[in-house]
């Protein structure tokens, strides 16, 4: 048995270290380390409520308007407000142009480069990967870059800038929009979608969507070739490597919902695990920190009456990262959890023998082909003439919850107000869940499972298929921890 | 071309990582075709290179020796120093090694040090709420001169620390300093006392705000999305923050004004703690404490009260309305509608 450190663990947003155990070049048992801590939940104690839209958005930088959504129906729950149907319609819309960039730049930027590692260089499909992949230099990164940026004008205009836009707020959005900018809104969308269908997917959007099957997917990419377009690239190599064998946790999805309609959401709130849909009780949500440097009581704690004091001699323990629990169980959480909780036929076909890599992967593009048919209905849903925003006060004494999904999964505010101040804001984000450590029981967090198994080529001391696994999750490292 | 690459080098320590992310958003050009164009040659970024692990301990360990030469160090994130000046809030993974050291060590290497980032300036979001983390800028705690390297580091090229303010970065205002930076076009009398570069420490963010009109009569915005200018009541602080945010737009035709937000003045030093509730101004005796840095403030109160009495109706309607509800009127020689 050998000991291995990989870090820093790159290409992950913010800094990570993952410790293995290797026998017979596998791995036997792996540890997530997440070794930068910051304080927000301290530094919000005693501020504003309202403040918390202003400081909580910028623990990240990649998915900061999940935080403000979070943020601010945490905030609205408190004040018992309902946000004006235009302002959740916009409030939908930056949200979902920030979870498709999120998408594009974790495929393009961070997880593609991988397989234009010298590891790989004898493989049929290596040389037109390393031209099309190669990190920063490739065709790729030139030909998506400016795309992402055009896409991000919706953002600029609907909510100022972005990141950390203050435009989302508990009654709806800061900013009205015109009928005109309707139109030039529409305009913005189309262009972007006529990338992913050319460039990112190679069909037309409801054409992929409509696929039910991982076979009638490979069939396409047998049909057009795996040049047609960067996701048949990536099909080519995952089918070559059999990465859909890969980087399997237990299976326990988790999502709260994504994109409010109504009453509902646009990709429904729940829980499914290896025996189908379960139901979820987000009151059973607690989080245990046996294995963080952090001070607490013992029995992990639902997060109204969570407690973040850093144990600064870091005596025990391996991260800064508490572990979340689901009614004692850690949970998978992302943009494939988010599918095969609403119960995609392809996303359930391509977990039928469990999560991997492939599917994560998968599942982000039929996000991103789902949600710009839905945003080009958002926006034509919009009335101009009427509110954007509600107004509500915070009584003095109150709490509220925002539980939302950011591009990497479910994420959850837990804001508590006395004496009209913050008293106690407790936040778990997506790779909180997936990177968590073990809990009192022993149990890893879903990547620390996944990862056992992986196998190390030779040659390797940082094992690519370890570095396929991780980052398959897309993890935000800086909200993980916050 | 002059065929002179520059070596760059970017860490990220107690940050978000948003300034990377603002980056990627450049535009015309965009970040890779600006670095190109710069001869600026990225030796390692968190975010975007292929090495990891172990090739990123040789990259830096390449550039302690001497192997390496280091033009250009880049810091994003606060640099954290606590708990009890250990800085083991973020130890370098991979190297069991507090990242402070690491870019202290690496910062006595580099021809020039750049703090992206109003957090590895000054301290930023990350020093907010009594700052437990002891999060510092690269040669400032918030205003005070300090920080990790302290007031007097100067790089090796000469400069003292290079601050690019802002929560996050304007993409064009990294591309632009370091591209300043690799020809050799940015002295000291660039930098103000900040050491912010002066494309940005030159400008207020006042300048070209769309809702200049309403600021001019006074007329003010009392609740977020209202169209009224925000200073009276929501806290703006656009007449008193640094940066070009109203005459550069940000992601295609935005600024925090026009998504109908305060500017919170997140280039200045300790932005983060407002000693307020950030959408609310402080007030004393009804009049704003925080007045345009350098205007007198009798002259202020006396020409406020006066345009106040002179706005027209159409801005004093539309100041409270939530959007543009009453149109400029259109003069016709005949005197027509008034």
């Amino acid at each position: 048995m050998s000991r291995l450190v990989v870090g820093p663990f790159n290409r992950v947003e913010g800094d990570l270290e993952v410790r293995l155990e290797v026998a017979s070049d596998q791995v036997t048992r792996a540890e997530v380390v997440s070794p930068l801590y910051r304080g927000f939940e301290q530094m919000l104690r005693g501020k504003d409520p309202r403040d918390g839209l202003v400081i909580a958005p910028r623990i990240c930088g990649i998915c900061s308007v999940s935080p403000s959504v979070a943020a601010a129906e945490a905030l609205a729950a408190a004040q018992g407000l309902s946000p004006a149907p235009n302002g959740q319609l916009v409030t939908n819309i930056v949200h979902a142009v920030e979870n498709i960039a999120d998408h594009l730049t974790h495929f393009y930027m961070f997880f593609m480069p991988d397989f234009t590692r010298e590891t790989y260089g004898d493989a049929p499909w290596f040389a037109a990967t390393a031209t099309r992949f190669a990190a920063l230099k490739g065709t790729a990164a030139q030909d998506m870059l400016p795309q992402r940026a055009e896409f991000m004008h919706i953002v600029g205009l609907l909510a100022g800038k972005w990141p950390h836009t203050m435009a989302v707020q508990p009654g709806g959005v800061t900013r009205w929009v015109a009928a005109n900018e309707v139109q030039r809104l529409l305009g913005l969308l189309a262009t972007f979608r006529r990338f992913l269908q050319r460039v990112a997917i190679g069909v037309e959007l409801e054409a992929f969507t409509a696929l039910g099957t991982r076979q009638a997917l490979f069939e396409l990419v047998e049909t057009h070739g795996p040049s047609h377009s960067d996701l048949f690239r990536f099909l080519q190599i995952s089918e070559a490597l059999g990465l859909h064998q890969l980087g399997r946790a237990e299976d326990r999805f988790l999502s709260f919902g994504a994109y409010r309609q109504g009453s509902g959401h646009l990709f429904a709130r729940g829980l499914r695990d290896r025996s189908g849909p379960q139901k979820l009780n987000t009151g059973l949500i607690a989080e245990d920190v046996s294995h963080a440097w952090m001070q607490g009581p013992e029995r992990a704690l639902h997060p109204f009456e969570g407690v973040t004091e850093p144990d600064t001699e870091m005596a025990q323990g391996y991260t800064w990262c508490k572990a979340p629990r689901l009614a004692g169980d850690p949970a998978e959480v992302g943009a494939l959890a988010r599918q095969v909780v609403a119960e995609h036929p392809l996303a359930l076909d391509l977990v039928a023998q469990g999560g991997n890599v492939e599917a994560r992967i998968v599942a982000r593009f039929l996000e991103m082909a789902l949600l710009v048919p839905a945003m080009e209905r958002w926006l034509r849903e919009i009335r101009p003439p009427d509110a954007f925003i509600a107004h509500g006060d915070t009584p003095p004494e109150t709490e509220g919850a925002g539980l939302v999904e950011a591009a990497r999964g479910a994420l959850g505010h837990w804001l508590r107000v006395e004496g009209g101040k913050i008293a106690n804001y407790q936040i778990i984000a997506p790779t909180t869940w997936n990177f968590s450590p073990r809990d009192a029981a022993g149990r890893p967090g879903p990547l620390e499972t996944a990862l056992v198994g992986a196998s190390r080529r030779p040659g390797e001391t940082e094992p690519v298929a370890v570095q396929h696994i991780v980052r398959s999750f897309d993890p935000c490292m800086v909200c993980t921890v916050h | 071309m002059t065929g002179n690459t520059h070596n760059l080098l970017w860490l990220q320590s107690g940050g978000c990582g948003g300034c990377t992310l603002s980056l990627l958003c450049a535009e015309a050009p965009d970040v890779v075709t600006a670095f190109e164009t710069a001869e600026i040659n990225l030796l390692w970024h968190p975010a975007l290179s292929l090495e990891t692990g172990r090739e990123v301990t040789a990259i830096i360990d390449a550039i302690l020796s001497g192997e390496t030469r280091l033009d250009i160090l880049c810091l994003e994130g606060s640099v954290m120093m606590g708990p009890n000046g250990t800085g083991r809030f973020h130890v370098m993974s991979g190297r069991d090694e507090p990242m402070k050291d690491v870019i202290a060590a690496l910062a006595q290497r580099a021809a020039h040090v750049v703090a992206v980032g109003s957090c590895a300036a000054f301290g930023g979001i990350t020093a907010s709420g009594g700052n437990p983390g002891d999060a510092f800028g690269l040669a400032f705690d918030g205003e005070q001169q300090g920080g990790l390297l302290g007031g007097h580091f100067t790089g090796k090229a000469g400069l003292p620390v290079v601050n690019i303010p802002g929560c996050p970065v304007h993409p064009d205002w990294v591309t632009e300093t370091l591209s300043q930076l690799s020809s050799g076009a940015l002295s000291r009398d660039h930098l103000d006392a900040l050491g912010r570069p002066d494309a940005i420490s030159g400008r207020l963010v006042h300048h070209g705000c769309s809702r200049n009109e309403f600021y001019e009569y006074k007329a003010s915005a009392e609740k977020l999305c209202q169209a009224g200018c925000m200073m009276e009541n929501l806290g703006c602080k656009g007449t008193q923050a640094a940066g070009d945010c109203n005459t550069r737009a940000w992601n295609g035709s935005g600024s925090c004004i026009s998504g109908g937000y305060p500017c919170i003045a997140c280039t200045e030093p300790g932005f983060e703690d407002p000693g307020h509730p950030f959408v609310e101004t402080p007030k004393i005796a009804g009049i704003p404490v925080g007045l345009p840095t350098d205007m007198p403030k009798a002259w202020f109160v006396a020409l406020a009260s006066l345009s106040k009495a002179a706005t027209p109706s159409r801005l004093r309607e539309n100041a409270t309305s939530d959007r543009l509800r009453v149109s400029p009127v259109r003069r016709s020689k005949k005197g027509g509608k008034q």
